[in-house]
Parts: structure tokens; sequence; C-alpha cells
């Protein structure tokens, strides 16, 4: 695979060091020739001088045969620019955009680039985790769909206790998989009647997680 | 027509007088808030401090019922993101960036995005003028001149 890295921050350092370590082609783009001596001196000829955002400089790395773009300076504006340009001018299949202000992410998508990056929005979230939704830990999150994987432990005085599964009122999509009770896992029906210390696993709408949480624990109560 | 101008620079405190002069209300945007002693003594419309690529600062601005939209800093690509935020998500009508490469200017002309490239235009400009030819038409400064300006062959390419 034949990866090109726009901006040699540290993001881009990194993300160089460890495509090398797994034997993949890279260039990396850098801007400022302090910062591109740096990384000459480790990369050698994948590093390349110039700015990522101008055609020239993606067609001198030879963007059209690139497999895959990654833009990761620090400014959302360039990470756009170089995504968009890899994309229209080059025809590469999969840009991805690292992003600062986790709301671009949004407008990353309206604009054509669908594979965004936000370390804010992922600090973020792991302390939303921490201090909102403590019970529901996310396992994956299937991108597209934008439904998430998420399992939780049903604590005893849970509204869903000793309640049948289809006499529970789950938000629209959330559908509930497998639960593991005292080391033994069985799938979920309409019929299953759930316990106190139930892992359940289930599947859920991104957007309907604090709604899934609810249905299953109750009303949300002040944390102790 | 209410009109957001990003980037109070010479080009955005002019532009936003001549669009008063000529009766439109104005809102304009900058990061400095030193920018705004640009502006002409008798400016009326209102003045932004933030970052113009932030949506809220757009709203702000009243993006949302704004007929026209210019984007006028001096990064290219903040002119490019904001400009692709007024045209797409926000429908103004006549948008226009201000891009100082020019193969960018035509890579996002060719994206629907309406750029102006004072570097082709201002280039064009000095030569027709130490030829002592006259003036040609806007269409004929920003054609594009692609090819002297991408690498030459397989050489400079990777």
């Amino acid at each position: 695979m034949y990866v090109i890295v726009g901006g040699g921050g540290k993001v881009g350092y990194y993300l160089t060091k460890a495509l090398r370590a797994a034997g993949q082609e890279v260039t990396i783009i850098e801007k400022t020739r302090r910062r591109f001596v740096l990384l000459q001196e480790e990369f050698g000829e994948s590093a390349l001088l110039g700015d990522a955002c101008e055609v020239r400089t993606l067609d001198q790395a030879g963007a059209v045969r690139a497999d895959l773009v990654a833009a990761v300076t620090g400014d959302d504006e360039d990470n756009l620019v170089i995504c968009q340009m890899a994309k229209r001018k080059f025809n590469v299949r999969r840009v991805i955009a690292r992003i600062n202000n986790p709301k671009n992410e949004e407008t990353f998508q309206l604009l054509g680039i669908d594979e965004t990056v936000s370390s804010t929005k992922l600090i973020y979230s792991l302390i939303e985790q921490e201090v909102e939704v403590a019970d529901v830990i996310p396992l994956t999150a299937l991108r597209r769909g934008n439904l998430e994987v998420v399992e939780l432990v049903l604590p005893s005085g849970a509204a869903a206790v000793n309640k049948r599964v289809r006499d529970l009122a789950l938000p629209r999509g959330c559908t509930l998989g497998f639960l593991v009770r005292s080391e033994a896992a069985e799938v979920i029906n309409g019929d299953t009647v759930l316990r106190a210390g139930d892992s359940i696993v289930a599947i859920t709408p991104s957007t309907n997680v604090q709604a899934f949480r609810e249905a299953l624990l109750g009303p949300r109560v002040p944390a102790s | 027509m209410h009109v957001v101008i990003l980037g109070c620079g010479r080009v955005g405190a002019m532009l936003a007088s001549m669009l008063e002069d000529e009766g439109h209300s104005v809102c304009i945007i900058d990061r400095d808030p030193e920018a705004f002693r640009r502006l002409t003594w008798g400016f009326q419309g209102k003045t932004i401090l933030g970052i113009g690529i932030d949506e809220d600062i757009l709203k702000k601005a009243g993006i949302e019922r704004a007929g026209g939209f210019a984007a006028t800093t001096n990064g290219d690509n903040t002119n490019i993101m904001s400009a692709q935020i007024a045209k797409v998500k926000y429908k103004v009508p006549r948008v226009i960036a201000r891009i100082y490469d020019p193969l960018r200017a035509d890579a996002y002309r060719e994206l629907g995005i309406d750029t102006i490239s004072p570097t082709l235009i201002g280039a064009g400009l000095c030569l027709d003028f130490l030829a002592a030819r006259p003036w040609r038409s806007i269409e004929e400064y920003r054609a594009p001149r692609e090819t002297s300006l991408l690498s030459p062959g397989p050489e400079g390419s990777r």
C-alpha cells in the first residue's frame, strides 16, 4: 500500500514511523524546512518538502498512485484542502482527515470527506463515558451506519431486572444480542428474563445510547 | 442584501465600505481585534471577533440570512473552507473566495466555488503594463497555467 501523509508534525511523524515499521511505502510532506530536515534525517527519500495543499506537491509525491492520503496537520482547513485535492484532483480512493474542532466532523462529511479523526472528540468521549454513561461501555462503533455495539452490566435495582425482554420498552433500533450470566453466555430472545449481574451486549443507534440506558436501568439518578 | 465578509485585511475592509456605499448591510469577521482599525470611520456594520471556519461565528454574523459571502483572509484554506460552508451548508446565493495559489483557485472553481486569484490577475496586469499592451479581461488573466506550474515529468514525480 502507498500512503501519503500530509503534515510532518508529531502525528505525521509517528504515523509515518508506524506505517514504515509495518512495511508500507510512505511519503510524508512537510512545508517548513526546519521540520523537513529532521524528517529527512530519519525517513530519507520518503520525506518531501512542500505544501501538501498544493496540487504541485501532491503531484510530486505521486498522489495518482496513492492508495490513501492522511491529512494530519494541526489546522482543520488545511486538512480539508489536502483531502479534497487528493480526492478530486488525483482520485485517491481513501482520504482521512485529522480534525481539531469536533463540530467539523459534520462539515467535512457535507463537503465530501467522510473519514475524520478528532482527538478532542475521542478524549471528550472518554470523559463523557466516565461522567455520563458510566455503565454503558461502547465496544465498537459501526461508523457508517451510526450503530454502536455496547456492553452493560445490569446492577440490582435496575429497571429491567427480573423482566422479560419482550416487556421492555426499548428505544427504536436497539437490539439485545446476548448476555453473560455466571460464565455462561446465552443469546437473548423475547422470553429471556434479565437478572441482576447480567452482562448484556446490545446494538443501538449512536443517538439512542442514552435512551437505551434508561430503558434498562431506569431514569438517571444523581451520580454518587 | 446582507453580506458577510471574512477577513478584515485591506481587501476585506475596502470591500466592506464599498458594499455599504451601495446600500448593503455588512458584517465583517476577523480573528485579530486590531484588524478592524482598517475600517473607515463611517462604517455602520457589525464587527465580530472570531475564527471564520467556526459555524457559530458565521451564524452570529448572519450567514443564514446573507445574500453574499466573501472570504478574504490571507489564508487560502480558511477562505476555501468557509466559502464551502457558506455555499453548501447555508446556501448563500453569491459566494466568493480570494485564493492566492492559482492552481488551488482553479481547482476549486472546477468544484463550483467562485474564486479570485490576485496572484494571476496582479501579475498579469503588471505584465501587460510592462509590455505596453492594453488590459485584458478577468477571464484571460485567470486562464489556467497548469502546464508550467506542474512538475515537468517523471523525474520530478514519484
